[in-house]
């Protein structure tokens, strides 16, 4: 087999490609579609900064094999409309942005499941997306603002 | 790479039963993709893919047993409440591999094939006594886990067979806890682990990173069922010394993983074991 075909929802619009099994989802969203709000941090699951949704749950991007993608449902940061930033601007949840938008998929995932904080902490709900900068502060208290809104990620 | 797309379990074996060589199953992809890319060594691999495999998905419960799928994933466990009521220390196991982004997609067989010593969730279906449900064309075969390992990364699976489930007998537990060190609290690979439970069956104490697999510690299990009375961390040391043989390496040494492993066991078990 050289290739296989996927067909994918990315972003609400169906996709279809035919593309080498061994490409990662990161890869796809970035070089094949275009789609470079998703970062490559450490390329090996631990920063986040490729966090998108697959079937509505945050995934490493780098870490799903595309074509494991067939028939599900993907967001990528670009389906985030810009006004849901902004509690992170006004908390200083961002400095030099190249967690940022893997810190957005989580915290707004986050922020439209408020039944999982009855069992979990912000803090360890965002502990797969590493910032060198901000010290986390800003970002859970972005993600605490974020929740009063209680609004769907996309 | 060779990639083949089985729809059935059935499938999905035939493709491992030879005739395409030896096959690498994937599931959640968790430790396969990490510098995928880059592992162009291995790209004549043949990879059979389990992800679409919707039967292998579900974890159940039964009047005697949980068993998760082949492909239950952590956040399946973390979100299961029975789970956290019945079996905690599956649910902090599972907190404690990665985060979110792993969780929803590492799923429990992988850890247990994947073999790492250092592994977050074998250590605990290791303290609950779970059985590996093994599945090939010849049939069905169950092994023990704490039976499964054979040395380092070694197993007692074919290259024919798939975990197709993991059975984890309900029991009525008096005493259970998981402990890990690393070295930040979210997002480390174990220093130390260690999974311990006392049921009507006994003590299971399993310790992770202290050997070349995951395993459970006789000698300290012994001590614990002979109600030995303790003065203090060091008098776990010689029992420790018979049951694992940590090294050192890039994540600590030998000796800070014995002495931590002595202390953290004993402070767990101080009171549960009148011990001072």
């Amino acid at each position: 087999m050289s290739t296989v075909q996927v067909v994918f929802t990315l972003n609400g619009a169906a996709v279809s490609l035919d593309l080498d099994p061994a490409e990662r989802l990161l890869d796809t969203l970035r070089y094949r579609l275009g789609l470079t709000g998703t970062k490559e941090g450490c390329g090996e699951g631990e920063c986040g900064a490729c966090t998108v949704y697959l079937d509505g749950l945050p995934v490493n991007s780098c870490l799903v094999p595309t074509y494991q993608v067939r028939g599900a449902r993907v967001e990528s940061v670009e389906a985030i409309a810009a006004e849901r930033l902004g509690p992170f601007l006004a908390q200083g949840a961002t400095q030099c942005g190249a967690c940022t938008p893997g810190v957005v998929m989580t915290a707004l995932w986050i922020g439209a499941h408020p039944e999982l904080l009855e069992t979990h902490t912000i803090r360890e709900l965002m502990a797969g997306n590493l910032c060198r900068c901000t010290g986390y502060d800003g970002i859970v208290d972005a993600v605490s603002t974020a929740l009063g809104h209680g609004e769907p990620p996309v | 790479m060779k990639l083949l797309l089985p729809e059935t379990v059935r499938d999905a074996l035939a493709h491992m039963a030879g005739r395409d060589g030896v096959t690498t199953p994937i599931a959640g992809g968790t430790d396969l993709l990490v510098h995928w890319p880059v592992r162009l060594g291995e790209r004549d691999r043949t990879y059979v893919d389990l992800w679409q495999l919707q039967e292998l998905k579900p974890l159940r419960w039964t009047a005697d047993a949980l068993i998760l799928g082949g492909l239950t994933t952590y956040w399946d466990v973390i979100r299961d409440r029975r789970a956290g009521d019945e079996f905690p220390l599956l649910v902090a196991a599972a907190r404690q591999v990665g985060a979110i982004q792993i969780q929803a997609r590492g799923t429990w067989a992988g850890n247990i094939v994947n073999a790492s010593p250092a592994a977050d969730g074998v250590p605990a279906l290791m303290a609950y006594g779970a059985v590996v449900v093994l599945e090939s064309q010849r049939g069905t075969e169950e092994v023990p886990l704490d039976g499964f390992y054979t040395g380092y990364k070694d197993m007692r699976r074919r290259p024919d067979q798939l975990i197709v489930a993991v059975r984890i007998p309900r029991r009525r537990y008096s005493y259970q806890t998981f402990a890990k060190v690393g070295s930040r609290r979210a997002q480390s690979i174990a220093k130390v682990g260690l999974a311990v439970t006392q049921s009507d069956d006994g003590w299971r104490v399993v310790a992770a990173s202290m050997a070349p697999t995951i395993r459970r510690c006789p000698a300290i299990e012994r001590l614990l069922q002979q109600g030995a009375v303790l003065r203090d961390s060091d008098d776990l040391l010689p029992a420790i010394a018979r049951d694992v043989s940590p090294i050192d390496d890039v994540r600590s040494t030998a000796e800070y993983r014995r002495r931590v492993m002595a202390r953290v066991l004993y402070d767990e078990l101080r009171e549960t074991c009148g011990w001072r």
